[in-house]
């Protein structure tokens, strides 16, 4: 039995959707932290602190709009992390073998793609839950980049490749431009093409969709290897910022950026979410730890705080979606 | 019609009375003044077209809706139920359509769940016990199975057997059970109406909410009938017609006759099957639709039917045979079959037909992306005027193309998932139980639909329990028994007992 009630005492969806309050909320709450930031301290609104914090929000954000196709598809990448420091090593070394950085970035995001398709074909083909799957992979990925760098550290890169995490243009550095390309990219992708809403109703209801004529595991391997492909974009900026390599470089990647798709509005259970709330996610992270810097409070304290906001942003979202229903 | 408690009874005083019951949602008044009695061993058939007020009434019984307004009266003691513990007391148990038990633990474990009777070692089940005082309740229900066995291989009917036990158990006295046959065969339909008559002698009260005429004569001893929130009538099945009863449930007179233009001719072949076999255990299968016909596949449940629309669709792998549509062999996954221009609207259209909490526009665009925006680039202007156009054409009732479909009526959720497939410009349509739990309204514009589009040379492949559907809507039908087709039968030559003869086994 069907229940009319509930259908009859609804009101249409209000003009703005679902999708754009969140990101507007979001947007409130990262002016209210610089508002009380800039309060605060009196080094937070300095141009060298802003780029600063964009710079490093830009990290974030790379792995974590291609992150955010995963989970917007009810999956989750928890290999991203050590695939940054497997292609960053790879593209390290190919860049001292050949001097060449256009082939080391090639390959650096070669490997990272590559990395994304064969979880992608573990979680289509095999059928293995992309948790575990990505899970998994993690810790392949650490063994190989372990065995291959044997200790070693890659470090001094040509000046030009170093441009690219630490060079400005126009006064900005380069990965902001990065940043706003990816975004818009990103959002175009998902709002504005037939595959983006094809990943939208994949995890909104797989069977519904797979039964629709969605091409759910083409969508799905596509999904896997753009994320990749972006842990492996990020490993040449991290590469290029840092000017070294070294296996470990991913090991604190993977959590920031699973926060910052949650902080951002996407809901682990699929079908909902944007990569500009993403973006919003990375940045609101960033700025509550550049904040803690700038006010020294000791960075045992950030760990405790990114769980408190990432707890709080979901409860807030889940809260007003109830509402909503 | 009179509101007062028109008859004269069995027994003076009821077991339980609902009296001027109101339930007010922000907008929609779902019930408005209802009252409502049952009485010792009586089953009491609540009727009513969706929305109706049939299950906020159900819940209100149950202790999950608290009325705003009304009395509740015990053997003629008032009392109240604003919990569902409450109606727990009072011996009030409901066996909802969907079931609530847990796959992995067997029957006794699911019948005591919450109730387990403790070992001797605190913390420890008593597990000799379970299994004993399992057998008794499922032995006074007339069930004979061993009450280890774990629920998730048990069937549909099955686990009504263990929510009744379950309920029987905890000393029910009311029994509510809401469309209790939608998913049983005719067999298992009539165990279920022996062990309602059992329930009865016992002194069980049942309130059976059906959407089946045919049930409600064939076991009420009274019946309610609800209309938009409130009670039209209460009346005996003797006392009354199906036409007077529908006539009560909609307010109008409805046309019961189904709407069916026959062609003289039918046109050409466009689905032909060979042979098929799929290890979802049909074999064999051969079958031939042509434009401008609706074929009807008919059986059992279980007998293979919708496994057969499955394999033709791509959803399940199949082992040998050939499916030829349009002139060309076609195999693969269901994105192909859909391009093709082959559509499946799925039995379980909540958890297969839609994206419950999407919005309209967004389901009835999903099939048609690749056709609406061929160059890739999605629009949701376009989508919108899309959507819009279907919404009146399909006189879907929802306040926007905007809406959240998992807020729709089960009707209108029903043409949702039909107009994503005549966005997609579907050729061939399966149909798999297209009515369930469709109000009586919906149902006939839905096989007006259906009739209109293989008018315009479009085909259907309808699967259907209720055999009197498939017998005014189909042009012919295939019957199908234990995976195989059992028989075909011609227009003349379709009726329903032609349908049971060749569906049963062992015929």
């Amino acid at each position: 039995m069907t229940d009319i009630t509930k259908e009859t005492i609804m009101p249409p969806r209000s003009f703005l959707s679902q999708d754009a309050i969140q990101v507007f909320y979001r947007l409130l709450a990262a002016l209210l932290i610089c508002a009380v930031l800039a309060v605060l301290s009196d080094s937070f609104l300095s141009l060298g602190n802003i780029l600063n914090v964009l710079r490093q929000a830009s990290l974030t954000f790379f792995i974590a709009s291609g992150l955010t196709l995963v989970v917007l598809t009810a999956g989750l990448d928890l290999s991203v992390g050590a695939n940054v420091a497997l292609s960053a090593c790879i593209a390290g070394t190919v860049i001292h073998k050949t001097g060449s950085p256009a082939l080391g970035i090639l390959t650096g995001l070669a490997c990272g793609g590559v990395v994304g398709l064969l979880n992608g074909v573990m979680v289509t083909a095999l059928r293995i839950p992309s948790f575990i799957a990505t899970y998994g992979m993690l810790w392949v990925l650490n063994g190989l980049t372990y065995w291959y760098m044997a200790g070693e550290t890659l470090h001094g890169f040509p000046a030009g490749f170093r441009q690219i995490g630490s060079g400005y243009l126009f006064g900005l550095p380069i990965p902001v431009y990065l940043l706003l390309v990816f975004l818009g990219i990103g959002t175009f992708f998902a709002q504005r093409t037939i595959w983006g809403q094809e990943i939208y109703a994949i995890g909104a209801n797989p069977v519904a969709a797979r039964l629709s004529g969605i091409p759910v595991a083409r969508r799905l391997l596509l999904v896997y290897t753009v994320s990749g492909i972006m842990a492996g974009l990020a490993s040449i900026i991290f590469l290029s910022r840092l000017n070294s390599a070294e296996a470990d470089i991913g090991e604190s990647l993977t959590l920031p950026a699973i926060a910052a798709v949650l902080i951002g509005g996407t809901s682990l259970f699929g079908g909902v979410g944007t990569v500009f709330g993403t973006f919003i996610g990375a940045l609101i992270l960033t700025l509550v730890l550049n904040g803690m810097n700038l006010l020294s409070v000791s960075a045992n304290w950030q760990p405790l705080v990114t769980g408190i906001i990432v707890i709080l942003a979901v409860w807030l979202d889940m809260k007003t979606r109830r509402r909503a229903q | 019609m009179s509101d007062a408690l028109p008859i004269e009874v069995t027994s003076p005083t009821p077991l339980l009375e609902l009296r001027g019951i109101s339930k007010e949602f922000p907008g929609v008044k779902a019930l408005d003044d209802v009252s409502f009695a049952v009485y010792p061993g009586e089953v009491h058939m609540l009727l009513g077209e969706n929305g109706a007020g049939k299950s906020s009434l159900m819940k209100v019984l149950c202790g999950a809706y608290r009325a705003d307004a009304g009395e509740f009266y015990y053997r003629g003691e008032k009392v109240a139920i604003s919990s569902t513990a409450d109606a727990q007391k009072l011996g009030i148990a409901v066996i909802f359509q969907e079931f609530s038990l847990v796959p992995y633990l067997d029957i006794a474990q699911n019948i005591f769940l919450g109730r387990e009777p403790k070992g001797r070692i605190p913390g420890t089940i008593d597990r000799r016990r379970i299994l004993a005082d399992a057998k008794h309740v499922l032995g006074k229900i007339g069930f004979d199975i061993d009450p280890s066995t774990t629920v998730d291989k048990l069937g549909v009917a099955q686990q009504q057997m263990v929510e009744i036990a379950k309920a029987i158990s905890q000393n029910a006295r009311i029994l509510v059970m809401d469309e209790p046959t939608a998913a049983l065969s005719d067999r298992e339909t009539e165990l279920l109406f022996e062990l309602i008559a059992r329930l009865k002698a016992d002194g069980v009260s049942i309130v059976y909410i059906s959407h089946r005429m045919a049930e409600v004569f064939a076991l009420g001893d009274r019946i309610t009938v609800l209309r938009d929130g409130r009670r039209i009538d209460g009346v005996r099945p003797g006392d009354v017609t199906p036409d007077q009863l529908v006539r009560m449930m909609v307010g109008r007179n409805v046309d019961m006759t189904y709407p069916r233009h026959f062609a003289d001719k039918p046109g050409e072949v466009l689905l032909q099957v060979k042979g098929l076999t799929a290890s979802t255990g049909i074999s064999d299968i051969n079958i031939e639709v042509r434009r401008g016909e609706i074929v009807g596949l008919c059986g059992l449940v279980g007998s293979g039917r919708s496994e057969v629309a499955r394999a033709i669709f791509g959803a399940d792998p199949v082992t040998s045979g050939e499916i030829i549509f349009d002139g060309k062999t076609i195999s693969g996954e269901p994105d192909l079959a859909a391009r093709r221009g082959i559509a499946l609207i799925p039995e379980s259209r909540k958890s297969e037909g839609l994206a419950l909490l999407r919005s309209v526009s967004d389901n009835l665009v999903v099939s048609a992306l690749r056709k609406l925006f061929p160059s890739g680039l999605f629009d949701s202007r376009g989508a919108q005027r899309t959507s819009d156009a279907l919404i009146r054409q399909l006189r879907i009732a929802t306040p926007s193309a905007r809406q959240t479909v998992g807020l729709l009526s089960g009707g209108n959720q029903q043409k949702v998932v039909i107009g994503k497939w005549l966005a997609a410009g579907s050729k061939l349509f399966i149909f798999d139980e297209p009515t369930r739990g469709i109000d009586i309204g919906a149902k006939s514009e839905i096989f007006a639909l259906i009739d209109r589009l293989v008018a315009e040379g479009a085909a259907a492949l309808m699967i259907s329990s209720e055999q009197i559907e498939i017998c005014h809507v189909c042009d012919r039908a295939y019957v199908m028994r234990e995976g195989r087709i059992a028989g075909h039968l011609t227009r003349s030559e379709l009726t329903e007992e032609n349908i049971v003869r060749l569906g049963m086994h062992h015929a």
